[in-house]
């Protein structure tokens, strides 16, 4: 079992006719994802090694029954790829694109609550989703991941989801899934989002998260598993040395005013009842232990 | 992209703000020519990216010329928290009534953009927030909905403007509203906003920050990049396309992933090290990426190791590892480097790296014996 995308998940890859949609499309397809189409209005007819492409999702999902979407649109065109997924009637929208305005992201949340509240959309500037030996949907190395659980894991920086996996392969622990939901400001899906998804999945024994500095995410992420979460958790906080004021590559990862900093992430989910690792390994580490005791 | 005040007054005029008339000055000369084109009395403002300049005597008025030149004088080259000024804007002094408060950023827990109207403007925010939370007035705006002129009316009142300030503000905010949406800004925010003394609100501070995600719809923000703070280091890092902040410390990092660049800089810091940066190669960790990175490293002074932390992803272990090599080539390093590889195809990597090994080019098996290894290194004790 995983949460959010399974081995019967059919995905419509939106860019699939473009450099990075074609290389991990194909990628993820090598993999074992039901990658069933890619849209392009120009190139609509036509096929990307066998995969068709269709003028848009909603032909694309009429066709081929998908209910998912990729999306490798560069950033000014994703806010309408957004928008054309979710009418074209998907449920699950991965949008993978870094550098998407903060205004458009604010946009298309709304916008997908008000009109579409069925829709879960990951990302943007995210690696995406892999539910090991399932389906991967994104950009991260399906190899470094061992399938069959029992942990869940979702992060906030992309390197360090990679990082989480191939530890606890190297340790003989498999993942359900495992979401990078990304560093910006408005992302889809949540941590909590995530949290109450492996809660409620029965083969997800323990979750593993990552988060970094900037924002409230963590600190509502911690009370969200004071009141909901039954199942053990570990987690990192990157940043804990980054100095105020300064942003470190994610549009999301900026200390200011005292708030947002990992210290107070990491003492929140401490108080939580979550282990809290001082880097990756050492939270690696604790999850092994977890899983020893499970 | 942060603004300096006077780019700031400009892309809100551009709005239909009401701002000051005034002009910008690189020297006491300009500004006395300013000034005297201008007419007295003026405002003579220091132009930094950091709050509290009118503490650290960055903002002065000035009644005549003499005035003008005196201030300019002692505040160009001010240092002001680490910002030394660099840019006068002298614009026409006003008659101020009456201050307030107003700005609109993103809550990123709402997930929705959060406007702030305050009577009380003037001073510190932050310290309004803390002592008197109830004199800031706050709303919460759908993006998908946007803010009409109900909203502004009803918000100016439970801000408890004074009756004539009413109009002139909602006027203002709508503008502000708009220049923050259309303009893709992180934060728009004026302090103080005005009542003047026959009777018009009026923008007399303008903190702009942009969204430099946005620059592909707005071809004119590229200018703005031109005058971000950034030491020589970042600079030069900016030129080559990395993701680059620089810190105070003698260990130079090199990660790919913001994330996991973060977390080096942590490991680097927890084993008594201190880090000289961040940087973050991002995903393909080439040779042309690793040159540009290992450049930059290599012209800090400050640098006395290197510690590169690469998990490879997509990209294999080998092609990471000929990419470091290709680097070396082509730079002359004057600091040890360690190096960290792991992930897709490592050992292939590191069997690549093994001939090249060193005292000065070493291979550790985790994150965190790297960093130790690279702490070593920067303080000059064997290992």
């Amino acid at each position: 079992m995983s949460i959010f995308v399974n081995a019967e998940t059919k995905v419509i890859y939106q860019g699939l006719t473009g450099s990075q949609g074609r290389y991990y499309g194909l990628l993820n397809r090598d993999y074992g994802t039901k990658v069933v189409a890619g849209t392009n209005p120009k190139k609509a007819g036509t096929d990307v090694e066998g995969i068709p492409i269709f003028a848009s999702v909603a032909e694309a999902v009429e066709e081929t029954g998908a209910t998912a979407s990729c999306i490798f649109i560069p950033a000014p065109g994703v806010r309408s790829a957004v928008l054309e997924a979710a009418q074209g009637g998907v449920d699950f929208i991965v949008a993978i694109t870094e550098g998407v305005p903060a205004h458009d992201e604010a946009l298309f949340y709304n916008q997908l609550r008000k009109d579409f509240p069925n829709v879960q959309l990951l990302g943007p500037n995210c690696p995406g989703i892999i539910s090991p030996g399932e389906c991967n949907i994104g950009i991260t190395a399906g190899h470094i991941a061992l399938p069959g659980g029992p942990v869940g894991i979702v992060s906030r920086s992309g390197t360090l989801t990679y990082q989480a996996l191939y530890e606890l392969k190297e340790k003989g622990i498999g993942c359900t899934t495992c979401v990078g939901i990304g560093g910006d400001p408005v992302p889809g899906t949540s941590f909590i989002d995530c949290l109450a998804a492996f809660e409620a999945d029965p083969d997800t024994k323990a979750v593993m998260m990552i988060g970094e500095i900037g924002g409230s995410a963590e600190e509502e992420a911690a009370e969200f598993i004071s009141n909901n979460m039954t199942k053990p958790i570990s987690a990192y906080v990157a940043g804990v040395t980054a100095p105020a004021g300064k942003k470190m590559g994610h549009a999301g990862a900026i200390v200011s005013g005292g708030r947002g900093t990992a210290q107070a992430k990491m003492e929140a989910l401490e108080a939580a009842g979550v282990r809290v690792g001082n880097n990756p390994t050492e939270a690696g580490e604790l999850m092994a232990e977890i899983v020893s005791q499970l | 992209m942060d603004l300096f005040e006077y780019q700031g007054k400009e892309f809100f005029a551009e709005y239909g703000m009401p701002v000051s008339p005034g002009g910008l000055a690189l020297s006491v000369e300009e500004a006395v020519s300013v000034a005297e084109n201008l007419g007295c009395p003026v405002m003579v403002k220091a132009q930094v990216h950091t709050g509290g300049r009118g503490k650290a005597g960055g903002v002065k008025f000035a009644a005549d010329i003499n005035d003008v030149a005196e201030h300019a004088e002692k505040i160009l080259g001010l240092d002001i928290n680490g910002h030394v000024v660099e840019r006068l804007w002298i614009e026409k002094a006003s008659d101020i009534a009456d201050e307030y408060y107003v700005s609109f950023t993103l809550d990123r827990s709402a997930k929705k953009h959060l406007g702030m109207l305050s009577a009380e403007g003037g001073v510190e925010i932050e310290k309004v927030a803390e002592e008197n939370p109830d004199a800031i007035a706050r709303i919460w705006v759908d993006p998908v909905e946007g803010l009409s002129e109900g909203n502004c009316r009803n918000w100016v009142k439970e801000a408890a403007l004074p009756e004539q300030a009413i109009e002139g503000t909602v006027e203002i905010l709508l503008k502000l509203y708009k220049a923050y949406v259309d303009g893709d800004a992180d934060l728009v925010e004026i302090n103080p906003l005005i009542l003047t003394e026959d009777g018009r609100v009026h923008v007399l501070d303008a903190k702009v920050t942009l969204d430099g995600n946005s620059v592909f719809r707005h071809e004119t923000y590229k200018e703005f990049d031109e005058t971000q703070t950034r030491d020589e280091r970042e600079k030069a890092a900016h030129s080559k396309g990395l993701q680059y902040v620089g810190l105070e410390g003698e260990v130079g990092v090199i990660a790919n992933g913001a994330g996991l660049a973060m977390s080096t800089v942590d490991v680097v810091n927890q084993v008594g090290g201190r880090p000289a940066n961040f940087l973050d190669i991002g995903g393909g960790a080439n040779a042309d990426v690793m040159t540009a990175a290992l450049e930059v490293i290599n012209n800090d002074p400050d640098v006395k190791s290197i510690f590169i932390n690469i998990f490879g992803g997509i990209t294999r272990g080998e092609e990471i590892a000929n990419g470091i090599i290709d680097a070396l080539d082509r730079v002359e390093m004057r600091s040890p480097i360690v190096i960290r590889l792991d992930g897709t195809n490592a050992d292939e990597g590191r069997e690549i790296l093994e001939p090249h090994l060193s005292q000065a080019l070493q291979l550790a098996p985790t994150m965190l014996t790297g960093a130790e290894q690279a702490v070593a290194l920067a303080k000059g004790t064997k290992n």
